[in-house]
């Protein structure tokens, strides 16, 4: 039996667990938010999309599989905290290198142990996702109280600035690309540009403040919004190049993505109860009706209602009918709520990416 | 797409009678599928000759034939009933052999009928070995190199290609039945024309033995839209080479990255579409070669498995429900999860919890088997646990197994039961084969500090699992004292577990956590996770900070169920436990339903007004009491598993509804029965209670032999037996048994020629309603459960009926029986003797209740709770037809074991013929368990001199009939003087060619053999085994013999009749 530390989670609505120290010991804090996918910690953990949040497992055993170099979405962990109930003692698979508890330390990730996940769980999704601090040094509640009042909300923030290149970066496998892409970063996961390279495309990476002149002056065949982390609606240049980007390049976009070539295009985002985060999450295609199980991870998403009548909604979640996938009318642009690039989830949804290229190669012949 | 309005009837076909492989989770898959057929309006036809379902009970289907589910019967029914459609995908292997072999004959075309839900080419893909690998190759998934071969010549050409040890399975058959691992040539020879012979097409497949490699199932779905869904991954702790269902497993899978088990995901989908499973449920395993990931596929069933109903409970999705509106139609987004009852059905279950599924084996039951376990499936029956962690889970997992095993461990010395033998020496080595108790080998090797690596290489077991293992040996060592209360039961410890590790009792250690308020909570399982709110889930109790649910509010009645199955407690119980839901409801109370068999239709989410998915303990049934406050508890549905505990309820105050534990415990102890007997001038046999050896040996000089012994405990299978003289009682007793004061011997006089009879009735305390009196076919001292048995009796006087009936009314009176009572009568020479009382539902309930359309079940459990016999208005049975149940027994799957049916119960199931006369009622029995009933050929005849007078008519009839007759010398001696043409042939030892042989020449078509005496019986063994082996109809009575030859005559009409035309008004 390994000794591992107290640790406390405190939630800002007062509601407190306490446990053991997972990772490292110290504080941290972030929207507290759960994932019910039963595979894909490390992904999950790297994907910077969970920036400034600390995620819940409702998956009682974390770390079984262990951690290696390849099952990540970037360089960093970008959660800021980890909640689970227990952690593997042994990793056991053929591509482990690593345990989470070693991983996490590395990272210097701070996270909590043996709480009742489920409890938690039930909590956020009846109350809704709300910030909260792991420590394993500070135990009083009035502290813990007063220190969360200091934790900005979600909503209003722009947190894909923080999380993007700041510089840009080209991306081939191959000497000839058949396709050149123009990525803008907000917190682009790794296996987004992995599927892009696949299909011998040459990916730029702008970071995501770049400005529209500057994309179209590499003149792609194609414009890429990525996923990210935060409130879309505070992501203003952003949204703004894109709006400049509208009908001169094929444009697709993936998450926040998604929410910025929506807000672009006139539309309005509103910040959801608990999201969407998990990889058993029912999207039905309105136009070929049939159904995918995707891979989601979103706190906010576009209000329908909202939508110009140049736009189509062409994917609705099952489970809450909320927008799951648009696409424009008059010029080529389309987008998914969802991660039809998965890593972690199911692959269900690759066939979005061919309409991107599709979408460039019909675009380059007129 | 909506649901299809051009199909109006649908016949569901069900698996038939329980055997291993194919288990009660088709009767729920089977019940679940025509409850969701008949929710979306469709006329529905069953067929199922299995009596002891819920899915037979005639208020489900609108029509219901207990019939033998072959060709013949299936097309008299398509004839009549002429459904659109017929749904063969819910009865297991049975029903999609059946409706393949429908299609072959040209059936389903000739009355323009078309299958749902599978189509035969998709079977036949993903049956044949040789097709689904073709299929598999050809979308890109790896396979074990193997190959199908039809003979031994060509199977040993692969020995070039294929190295040793390989695994031999012949193709088409039920459960893995008959596969093999061979590690040299000669086993590899023997294997394979084992294996032709086995197969029905004589094929069979030589392939890669990946023993070792780990396993994996996932199980999914599919609609007509190509919709595909995974439902659940289920990891094999066992590896490769033991077979799934003789294997821990686990769900979720606990070893994949998300990397992995994508790539798995995407292989089972692939194959789906490639077999072509249209619509509905199938199940996919998949290996992993632990060292470097290779993962290949092992093999796909097209139908819902023995797999979906566990993934069904694990995840709470209802699969043969799903499927079954899948099949007409309905596309995944068009059809409710039923759990949340505000989500779809199209997503994944996503899970919080640990299941862990361990199968129940029997051994003892067969002397003759191993005990070690392979590719052919050998276990009875399974229990699944749920906890929030694995070692939570695994604990409950094992004190659910009806074993007496408080948790992960051995029973404690102090038991002095020798069924689990204790390892003093521990040989690693010993790990390397699978058996019923590796995993508390495991635990024994860890204890003694061999290394995970080590164990880990002799069993194929995952470290990860092992490091778990670990744990829990040692938080037994260092925290195993009671300061550490929380964190022990948090660690899935028992009471029980932790009184013994300190020298305590059980209710100090449940006392000392109530006192300090260490009491579990209830979670749901609620297929989400928790992400949305759930209308209709259940529940598992385990060690955290918050509960899921409030206590059910208003009338509630707490129903215990029977655990696992096994042998002599089967889905006779579950039947039971069902009705007695209906019963509560109709008599205004909620229902309470706890029990830890994945298989059943007790466990389905939607039966009971609250599922606790539970082992029966003490301990776990209390807590749920404590939680729940109902108003009482019913025990006597459940058969010995909520009875054995009934006693520790009632001592901590909970009300039994029913016959209370002191009338039980009056009928369970021979010496007070005794003078219950005696009190109301009833016979019984002479019996002893030998304590001591001076008790055998004074009883041995005036017994009346031959006895009935049986020790009180049993040693290592030996159990019951039939002894014929005093020599041979002292014998088994130095042998086999100990006679001491807490176990005495008991001997009973064993009541040769008699004729037994079974009867269930009810009692309300002041009256009692004769369910039916049953006779057995078999002779006097075939455990009752093995016997067939005809209702009404048809051979016996008026005058032993109303006698059989007045001792019944007695003695439900005499032990105040309120609900269901079983009694077991011997009738020789017009005398009536009680065998044994049992004041509790028993396993012909199900039986009785279809004969005679009386929920017998239903109607005890309202008894239970205060209403009067007089309220159901009862009338006495008094119908023109019969019915006739026979058991069915699991010799072709233990080949060694004696095949001689004697006082220790070894059949797994039953099947039940129904109709005007005894003879053809008792030749669909037959046809039912897959006998050949012989129209005409040779017919063998061997009977004691009692039965030599009643032989000559039945000769007659058979000469009449067109058989030739050949007979021991001494039996045709006796018929040729009664002017009987008859040829001798030699007994067994005789000289050759003797009868033995003549059966294996394939010269004699039925057997009458009636013994007497040991040497009889022993000849009796030779020529059953080599029937059983030949299908050879096997009569041991005279009244059986008769029975078989009144059924000859009717070998040409195939009547076919719905149970609901037997009882038109």
């Amino acid at each position: 039996m390994q000794k591992l530390k107290k640790a406390i989670l405190f939630l800002e609505d007062g509601l407190f667990f306490t446990g053991k120290s997972l990772g490292s010991n110290g504080e941290t804090f972030g929207e507290v938010c759960f994932n019910t996918g039963m595979t894909g910690y490390q992904e999950i953990l790297t994907d910077p999309s969970y920036s400034n949040q600390m995620i819940v497992m409702s998956s009682p055993h974390i770390g079984n599989y262990g951690t290696n170099n390849n099952d990540t979405e970037s360089e960093k962990v970008y959660a800021t905290g980890f909640i689970i109930k227990s952690e593997s003692l042994q990793p056991s698979n053929w591509r482990s290198e690593e345990s989470l508890s070693s991983f996490l330390k590395k990272h210097s990730i701070v996270g909590i142990q043996d709480i009742d996940t489920r409890a938690l769980t039930i909590h956020i999704r009846k109350n809704g996702a709300m910030r909260g601090i792991i420590s394993t040094e500070d135990f009083n509640l009035d502290s813990l109280a007063s220190k969360i009042e200091n934790i900005p909300k979600m909503e209003g923030q722009d947190l894909a600035i923080k999380v993007a290149r700041n510089k840009k970066v080209i991306l081939s496998n191959t000497n000839n690309p058949v396709y050149k892409i123009a990525a803008i970063d907000f917190g682009m996961k790794s296996n987004i540009y992995d599927i892009m390279l696949d299909h011998k495309a040459e990916v730029e990476i702008f970071p995501a403040n770049v400005s529209h002149d500057e994309i179209l002056l590499s003149n792609p065949d194609g414009i890429f919004l990525s996923n990210g982390p935060g409130d879309p609606a505070a992501v203003t240049y952003g949204i703004e190049t894109v709006k400049n980007l509208l009908g001169k390049k094929p444009i697709f976009g993936i998450c926040l993505g998604h929410q910025i070539l929506a807000l672009a295009l006139g539309a309005n985002t509103f910040k959801m109860k608990f999201g969407h985060r998990g990889i058993n999450q029912p999207v039905k295609n309105l136009i070929t009706n049939k159904v995918e199980i995707t891979s989601q991870n979103h706190g906010f998403a576009v209000d329908e209602d909202t939508l110009p009548s140049n736009v189509t909604v062409t994917h609705k979640h099952l489970n809450d009918d909320t927008v799951a996938g648009i696409s424009c009318n008059d010029i080529l642009a389309y987008s998914v709520q969802y991660h039809p690039e998965a890593s972690p989830g199911p692959h269900d949804s690759r066939y979005v990416f061919k309409e991107f290229f599709n979408m460039m190669k019909s675009n380059a012949k007129t | 797409m909506p649901k299809r309005n051009d199909i109006n009837t649908i016949l569901v076909i069900g698996a038939g009678p329980i055997v291993i492989g194919q288990g009660c989770e088709f009767d729920y898959s089977g019940t679940q599928a025509i409850k969701a057929l008949k929710e979306e309006g469709y006329r529905v036809v069953l067929i199922n000759s299995n009596p002891a379902t819920i899915m037979t009970d005639p208020q489900f289907s609108d029509k219901t034939y207990i019939e033998p589910i072959s060709t013949e019967y299936v097309e008299a029914i398509i004839k009549k009933e002429k459904p659109d459609a017929i749904l063969p995908t819910v009865g297991g292997q049975t029903a999609l052999n059946v409706a393949m072999k429908l299609d072959e004959e040209g059936i389903l075309k000739k009355y323009d009928v078309e299958l749902i839900g599978a189509n035969r080419k998709a079977i036949e893909t993903a049956e044949s070995r040789e097709m689904f690998k073709q299929a598999m190759l050809e979308i890109g998934l790896d396979l074990p190199y193997g190959y199908t071969v039809k003979s031994l010549d060509e199977a040993k050409k692969l020995l070039d290609k294929i190295s040793l040890p390989a695994i031999i399975r012949p193709s088409f058959t039920l459960g893995g039945s008959g596969g093999s691992v061979a590690y040299n040539e000669e086993e590899f020879e023997t294997s394979v024309n084992k294996g032709l012979k086995e197969s029905p097409t004589g094929q069979v497949l030589v392939e890669e033995y990946l023993n070792g490699w780990k396993e994996y199932e996932l199980e999914l779905i599919r609609d007509l839209n190509d919709n595909v869904i995974i439902i659940c991954s289920i990891e094999n702790i066992d590896p490769m080479g033991i077979h799934t269902g003789d294997s821990i497993t686990i769900a979720p899978a606990m070893t994949l990255s998300d990397k992995e088990f994508q790539v798995m995901r995407n292989a089972a989908i692939k194959c789906i579409r490639k077999i072509g499973v249209d619509t509905g449920g199938s199940n996919v395993q998949f290996a992993v070669n632990p060292v470097d990931g290779r993962m290949v596929i092992i093999e796909m069933n097209p139908r819902v498995s023995r797999s979906s109903a566990l993934a069904s409970k694990a995840t709470g999705f209802p699969i043969a429900k799903i499927a079954a509106k899948l099949a007409v139609g309905y596309s995944l987004d068009e059809l409710k999860n039923d759990i949340t009852n505000r989500t779809l059905a199209a997503f994944e279950p996503t899970i919080d919890y640990i299941v862990t599924k361990l199968p129940r084996f029997d051994f003892e039951k067969f002397s003759s088997a191993s005990g070690k376990l392979g590719v052919q499936m050998q276990s009875v029956g399974e229990a699944m646990a749920i906890g929030r962690t694995f070692r939570e889970s695994f604990q409950k997992a094992f004190r659910s197994l009806e074993l007496n095993l408080p948790g992960f461990e051995t029973k404690d010395p102090r038991d002095e039961d020798l069924d689990i033998k204790r390892f003093r020496e521990l040989d690693i080595k010993s790990l390397n084969d699978g058996s019923a108790f590796r995993m508390l080998k495991v635990k024994e090797a860890i204890k003694q500090e061999f290394s995970i690596e080590e164990i880990h290489k002799n069993t194929g077991i995952d470290p990860w699992f092992l490091t778990e293992i670990q744990e829990i040996v040692n938080i037994e060592k260092d925290y195993y004292t009671v300061d550490n209360l929380q964190f022990l039961k948090k660690n899935g410890f028992s009471d029980l577990q932790i009184a013994r590790l300190n020298n305590l009792s059980e209710d100090e250690i449940r006392q000392m956590r109530i006192d300090q308020k260490i009491t579990p909570v209830y979670k749901l399982v609620d297929t989400c996770a928790g992400e949305f709110e759930a209308e209709t889930p259940y529940s598992y109790s385990t060690y955290e900070s918050e509960n899921d649910l409030q206590p059910l509010e208003g009338k509630k009645i707490m129903i215990l169920g029977g655990g696992p199955n096994r042998i002599g407690q089967g889905i006779e119980f579950d039947y039971c436990c069902v009705q007695a839901v209906f019963g509560l409801r109709e008599a205004g109370y909620k229902s309470i339903m706890v029990n830890c068999n994945p298989e059943t239709v007790s466990t389905d989410f939607d039966l009971a007004d609250r599922l606790y998915f539970e082992p029966i303990t003490f301990e776990d049934i209390m807590n749920i009491i404590n939680f729940e406050k109902p108003d009482g508890v019913l025990v006597q549905f459940g058969g010995q598993t909520p009875l054995k505990i009934a006693n520790q309820l009632s001592e901590a105050g909970v009300k039994i509804y029913g016959t209370s534990s002191d009338s039980i415990n009056l009928a369970e102890n021979r010496e007070e029965f005794a003078k219950v007997i005696n009190k109301l001038n009833i016979l019984t046999p002479d019996y002893c209670i030998a304590k001591n050896y001076d008790d055998i040996y004074s009883y041995a000089e005036t017994a009346n032999f031959p006895v009935l012994v049986r020790p009180s405990f049993v040693l290592g299978g030996r159990a019951m037996q039939i002894v014929y003289s005093k020599e041979q009682l002292v014998d088994y007793v130095f042998r086999s048994a100990e006679a001491t004061n807490d176990h005495p011997i008991l001997i009973d006089q064993f009541i040769e020629n008699a004729f037994e009879f079974d009867v269930d009735a009810l009692c309300d305390g002041e009256e009692v309603f004769i369910g039916g009196i049953m006779q057995h076919i078999e002779e006097a001292g075939v455990h009752s459960g093995d016997s067939s048995c005809v209702i009404p009796p048809y051979e016996v006087s008026d005058s032993v009926k109303k006698e059989i009936e007045t001792i019944t009314t007695k003695l439900a009176l005499e032990l105040k029986v309120i609900g269901l009572i079983n009694l077991q009568f011997a009738v020789k020479d017009e005398k009536v003797y009680v065998l044994e009382v049992n004041p509790r539902s028993s396993r012909t309930v199900p039986f009785v209740s279809k004969y005679s359309n009386i929920p017998l079940a239903n109607i005890a459990s309202q008894i239970s709770v205060g209403k009067s016999l007089k309220d159901f208005k009862l009338k006495k049975n008094n119908f023109e037809h019969y019915a006739v149940k026979k058991a069915v027994l699991p010799f072709n799957k233990f080949k060694d074991e004696k095949v001689f049916l004697g006082p220790e119960m070894k059949s797994t199931g039953e099947v039940m013929g129904i109709d005007m006369s005894t003879g053809s009622a008792f030749l669909k029995a037959m046809k039912s368990d897959g006998y050949n009933v012989p129209k005409t050929g040779t017919a063998f005849l061997s009977v004691n001199k009692t039965d030599r007078k009643g032989l000559v008519p039945i000769a007659k009839n058979l000469v009449d009939l067109g058989f030739n007759l050949v007979a021991t010398k001494g039996t045709c001696k006796f018929l040729n003087e009664h002017g009987i043409i008859c040829d001798d042939m030699f007994k067994v030892g005789e000289g050759r060619p003797n009868v033995v042989d003549e059966i294996l020449n394939d010269n004699i078509q039925l057997v009458v053999n009636t013994p007497e005496g040991p040497q009889s019986r022993f000849d009796e063994e030779a020529i059953g085994k080599t029937s059983v082996m030949k299908n050879i109809l096997t009569i041991t009575t005279l009244p059986g013999a008769r029975a078989a030859i009144d059924s000859m005559k009717h070998l040409n009409d195939i009547n076919v009749k719905a149970l609901q035309e037997y009882f038109k008004k």
